[in-house]
């Protein structure tokens, strides 16, 4: 192992120095820019939560039902008297963790199934891809419906439901990517010196298809965002008394020609909790993936 | 050659068939075994908790329950290639008459909605790329943008809280004033084609001011990935030679859009046409409760909300089969309208 080895590039190393410069793109890009920032005071929003929501999210206060928004309650009461801010606030928490917890178990699944139709080809990818267009092709929706519908309601059920079909659009990205690398001199030399398929896939294909796979997770995280607030309204995601923004919105329904605030209020939280997500995803693509940079 | 690019058209058309007879198979299964997984026990539910072993073990017969699961879903399939989806505990009818009350009020809502959506996201897809960078551009990014990260549901409230209840523009939730109600004989099951038929013109006009509102929120979404891709389309066009060629030889703008770069985007329009119209389908799941509208979306949240599986799984059954057709023709039509594709292969 000399200096004329072909070495295994770094993607780790690699993502700093995008990190870096995707910082730097962002500068250019204020869009993105606020995105991000929108993103990071959610990420603060959740985690402080305790501590920021002026008061306690299920504290009911009959004395102060359905009150339009004002000084003391910014955002109104709803029909228990409960501080609709402190309800975003808490209900930040709920998003995150639904958003996080669909990521992650979407991200692996995949990047594996994506990956390994990619790197073996022939008939294991015939049949894998086969399996991904033909998930892709159901209404997710109504599927996830279905499934919560069948599962029990619950915001576990939501996130199961999502998940189940939210991985194809990775799994076909992680296969194109690998069908770019397989074919790399560094994988060949790896190759030549003995190293297992396994070892080939985990540390030489996979990390290199990871920056790709990262930039969909986070345009599709919107789109999580979305159909967990569409679970919520349905009354199939995160039951009452949680204050699950969509649920928060179907609960609002009743009131809303004459309390507009109550069902009003919660849906500007989601429009720009995918918003930021949505644009965070543009900019993380243009800076990642010079093939869709705007010519 | 003829006869081998012929063959593999024939090839091309198979496979793709043959992918959607796969998908609807899929579909099938996964609701059979959804309708498994329910933690209540079927024959329990019918016959109740204080039945003889004996009552329960025929209740049990007669489900088909006792049977092997290959069995039972062999018997699924055969009831739904004969039209038997079940009774449907919500309304005590057989699904498939429920269905058909449905649909067409969603079908109508949804077709109205990807007119709306592609008169609006057309040109204003065009109008943005071929004044990239302008006021326009940036117009239709913010529109596109806000329009995939809207939740449609909530759109609708807004909608009604300012156009029905604050200026009073147009018809409240439901298809037709109250008085107007059950007024108009049913034959296509979409309002509008009926009052019309009926000669209601009257009526007509309460229809559409009713149905005015979910269809311009429910069409938001769709017009938002239409600008983007009509946007994308045009701007790949504007990049080639023969824009330049034409361009260099004097053409008006406006001769270049109609004689050149319209007709070779066209394709693709008709492409997304097609997929918008399916996810439109999908959003009007959430809309016309927002709405009241009595379509297939209405009926699955009722059905959902009281666990009649029955009627649940067929609508999803109904949804997925339009759903994927639609995806399928869209497929089609690609290949068979673009040359480019044929030489391809």
């Amino acid at each position: 192992m000399n200096g004329t080895t072909l070495s295994r590039p770094r993607p780790m190393a690699n993502a700093w120095g995008t990190l870096h410069s995707f910082f730097g793109e962002l500068r250019r890009e204020p869009l993105g820019f606020i995105g991000l920032m929108l993103i990071v005071a959610l990420i603060l929003v959740a985690i402080l939560a305790p501590w920021i929501a002026p008061y306690s999210p299920s504290r009911q206060s009959l004395s102060e039902v359905l009150q339009p928004p004002s000084v003391a309650h910014w955002m109104g009461t709803d029909e228990f008297g409960r501080d609709i801010l402190s309800r975003l606030i808490w209900g930040a928490q709920i998003t995150m963790r639904t958003v996080l917890s669909v990521t992650a178990i979407v991200g692996p699944i995949g990047l594996l199934i994506g990956v390994t139709a990619g790197y073996f080809g022939g008939r294991v990818d015939a049949v894998l891809m086969r399996i991904t267009d033909i998930v892709l092709s159901f209404p997710s929706l109504i599927l996830a419906l279905a499934f919560a519908a069948a599962l029990g309601a619950g915001l576990g059920t939501a996130i199961i439901a999502i998940s189940l079909t939210a991985w194809p659009p990775i799994a076909r990205l992680a296969r194109a990517e690998a069908l770019i690398v397989r074919n790399t001199d560094y994988v060949a030399a790896a190759r030549l010196y003995g190293a297992s398929n396994l070892r080939l896939l985990t540390l030489y294909i996979a990390p290199m298809c990871i920056p790709s796979v990262v930039v969909r997770l986070t345009l599709n995280m919107a789109t999580i965002t979305l159909t967990a607030a569409s679970l919520g309204f349905l009354g199939l995601g995160a039951q009452p008394p949680m204050p699950e923004w969509g649920a928060m919105i179907s609960a609002g329904r009743r009131f809303m020609l004459d309390q507009w605030w109550v069902a009003v209020m919660p849906g500007f939280a989601i429009l720009f909790t995918s918003l930021a997500f949505n644009v965070v995803g543009d900019a993380l693509r243009d800076v990642l993936d010079p093939r869709h940079t705007k010519n | 050659m003829a006869s081998n690019s012929e063959t593999s058209v024939a090839a091309a058309w198979g496979g793709r068939i043959g992918q959607l007879v796969l998908s609807l198979f899929a579909l099938i299964a996964v609701t059979f075994v959804i309708g498994r997984l329910l933690p209540t026990d079927p024959v329990g539910a019918i016959v109740g908790e204080l039945a003889s072993p004996e009552a329960y073990a025929a209740m049990r017969e007669r489900l088909g329950l006792d049977q092997p699961v290959v069995v039972q879903f062999g018997r699924y399939i055969w009831n739904l290639l004969h039209g038997d989806l079940g009774v449907a505990a919500l309304t005590g009818r057989p699904v498939t008459e429920d269905l058909a009350l449905a649909f067409p009020a969603t079908l109508e809502l949804a077709t109205l909605a990807v007119i709306i959506s592609f008169v609006l996201g057309v040109p204003l897809g065009l109008a943005a790329a071929l004044n990239r960078d302008s006021w326009i551009d940036q117009f239709a990014r913010i529109i596109s943008l806000v329009g995939h990260s809207i939740p449609v549901f909530w759109f609708g409230i807004v909608g009604l809280v300012i156009f029905y209840a604050g200026l009073g523009w147009v018809g409240g939730p439901g298809r037709v004033d109250v008085y107007f109600e059950g007024l108009v004989p049913s034959v296509t099951g979409m309002i509008l084609i009926d009052t019309l038929l009926a000669g209601e013109t009257e009526i007509f006009w309460n229809a559409l001011s009713h149905i005015i509102l979910p269809a311009l929120m429910l069409a938001y979404a769709a017009m938002a990935y239409i600008t983007r891709m009509t946007r994308a389309f045009t701007l790949e066009q504007i990049g080639q030679d023969y824009v330049t060629a034409a361009k260099a030889k004097g053409a008006s703008p406006a001769r270049l859009l109609f004689r050149h770069i319209l007709p070779n985007i066209s394709v693709q329009l008709v492409t997304i046409l097609a997929i918008s119209y399916g996810g439109l389908l999908e959003g009007a799941v959430v809309t016309e409760i927002v709405f009241s509208w009595p379509g297939l979306g209405q009926y699955m949240t009722s059905a959902l909300l009281i666990g009649d599986m029955n009627a649940v799984l067929a609508s999803t059954i109904m949804i997925g089969v339009v759903f994927m057709t639609l995806n399928f023709l869209s497929d089609i039509a690609y290949s068979m309208l673009d040359p480019r594709t044929q030489e391809k292969r």
